[in-house]
């Protein structure tokens, strides 16, 4: 099940391999973020050094596929052929508090007209494309109750 | 020796072509671009030969050993551009003229930019390919691609911080458009803007309506610089730069939305670097030309220089405070990006020398100190205050 209509870029690792451990990760359903193994500092997007201690000895380390919403945005003028007849749709930037405050962006599931509350809990749902040309897996974001 | 820009250099000319809707203008890029030095050169009642450097920015396509070679200019000595996307190296651009002009390192420079989207292709599309890779693969596949996308989830998560209401972003759309009717160059001359038309209008991205968002036209804007000292002798009063400053704060340009401080304008490091080298702070502000791209990027930028708390903005974004002659802060007197015309901001700048001059369409009374603040949330940005003779 697919939140965007098909059609959009497929994500494919980077050419130089920088995020390729994470794409790879998200295909068995595992969510990663990358780590310093020098001073622990955790960053996202991937760099090539730490922006803190500069040093190379970097890992993708798997996390809890949780966050929180940190803001977002409902889209309702398509820019992309593919998302003519979408309607709107939600953007999450979701931030990991345990993890630094990195942050991700996806969609957040379900009605796109949905009530969306900054810092409510998420977790990461897997859409596999494992199909495509080129097969692909994006993570996106649906809300969940912390006392459920 | 003090180490700065204020009063160092001065705009003598400033020139543009007519602008378009985009995909519009009847020539070529690289003709707009030549035809808005040379109006430029003659406002400044100078020859273009005398011409020996250019500044632009945003990747502008008119290459500076070209139009030195087709304006015939004897000796090309100082060839710039500004990093960065958008508007954000506008008043960097300038910045950058004046500190080759106060170096020595040049003596007569030109700041132009020049767009024709019909000939080489719109902005604010989504990339048409099968596979993205990068930076742009964490985002695009989402459906997050244009950039108000980009700047949308800035604006939400500052507005959410405090507190802010859709009236304060409208607010700012109809002072650009209530300007844009006394402007004859304008492109949206002539459709005034009210708040019924702004609430019935479609939402683009929330929060941004259409009337939120920046044109996208077709032409060129150019202005000439030179030393203070020759600038006393040209045709126009003066019009010096008091200050500049550019860049952005502590990783800005994190990939991924990761800037550790993300809703924000990126102009909190910049604007005490503006004010210390201009040596004026907000209060001394006359008039002010504020970066639309979209409302809530100019909405941050003026918290950001200090005219209104980030708390306060539902009482000072109200559109009376905004508009001249009398508004406690006239923003964007020429309808700016918003209603003149999207000219990646050089006409924001241009617009400020004129409120000098004391020539704009929407004149404010005695302007002294003329403020441009150019491409709010992308990195790097800029921002420069111009002033009369008085200021110096």
């Amino acid at each position: 099940m697919s939140y965007l209509k098909p059609g959009l870029p497929k994500p494919v690792p980077a050419r130089d391999g920088l995020d390729a451990p994470f794409w790879a990760a998200a295909a068995q359903g595992i969510l990663t973020l990358q780590r310093c193994n020098a001073c622990g500092r955790w960053q996202w997007g991937p760099e090539w050094i730490c922006h803190h201690c500069l040093s190379d000895d970097l890992a993708f380390e798997a996390v809890e596929p949780r966050g929180r919403i940190y803001s977002y945005e409902r889209v309702w003028h398509p820019v992309h052929p593919a998302l003519k007849d979408q309607g709107p749709y939600l953007i999450v930037l979701v931030e990991f508090p345990d993890q630094d405050g990195v942050r991700m962006i996806g969609n957040l599931l379900g009605d796109p007209e949905q009530e969306v509350i900054i810092g409510a809990p998420v977790k990461a749902v897997f859409e596999h494309h494992p199909d495509d040309d080129p097969p692909y897996t994006l993570v996106q974001w649906t809300a969940w109750n912390l006392n459920a | 020796m003090q180490r700065s820009l204020r009063g160092r250099a001065a705009v003598i000319g400033i020139g543009e072509t007519p602008y378009y809707k985009r995909g519009e203008a009847p020539e070529p890029e690289f003709k707009l671009a030549l035809s808005a030095i040379v109006a430029a050169c003659e406002d400044a009642g100078i020859s273009p030969k005398r011409l020996d450097g250019f500044a632009s920015y945003s990747n502008d396509r008119s290459d500076p050993s070209r139009l030195a070679a087709a304006l015939g200019i004897d000796e090309l000595r100082f060839a710039n551009m500004q990093w960065g996307g958008g508007g954000g190296g506008g008043s960097a651009a300038i910045a950058n003229a004046a500190a080759a002009i106060a170096s020595g390192m040049a003596e007569c420079v030109v700041v132009f930019r020049a767009l024709a989207q019909g000939q080489f292709g719109r902005f604010g599309q989504g990339p048409r390919r099968n596979v993205i890779a990068g930076e742009m693969a964490h985002a695009v596949p989402y459906g997050l691609m244009s950039p108000a996308q980009m700047f949308a989830m800035k604006v939400k998560r500052f507005m959410h911080e405090h507190g802010v209401e859709q009236a304060a972003l409208r607010s700012i759309a109809l002072a650009c458009y209530h300007h844009a009717q006394n402007n004859p160059r304008a492109v949206m001359n002539g459709r005034p803007l009210t708040e019924e038309k702004y609430d019935a209008s479609r939402w683009i991205v929330e929060p941004f309506h259409l009337f939120d968002c920046c044109l996208e036209n077709d032409g060129a804007a150019a202005m000439v610089l030179v030393s203070a000292e020759r600038a006393a002798e040209a045709e126009h009063a003066p019009c010096y730069l008091l200050g500049a400053a550019a860049g952005s704060h502590h990783r800005a340009g994190a990939p991924v939305h990761n800037a550790p401080d993300y809703a924000t304008s990126a102009f909190k490091t910049i604007a005490p670097r503006l004010y210390a080298m201009a040596g004026v702070g907000p209060g001394d502000v006359d008039v002010l030309q504020s970066y639309e791209n979209f409302t809530g990027g100019v909405l941050m930028s003026i918290v950001e220089h200090g005219f209104c708390e980030a708390d306060g903005c539902n009482e000072f974004f109200v559109k009376e405070n905004l508009v001249a002659p009398g508004g406690t802060l006239p923003l964007n007197t020429s309808g700016g990006n918003l209603a003149e015309c999207y000219m990646h901001g050089l006409g924001l700048n241009i617009e400020a020398v004129r409120q000098v001059r004391g020539v704009s369409t929407s004149q404010v009374p005695g302007v002294e100190v003329s403020m441009v603040v150019s491409g709010p949330m992308v990195t790097p940005v800029s921002s420069c205050i111009f002033g009369s003779g008085a200021t110096l």
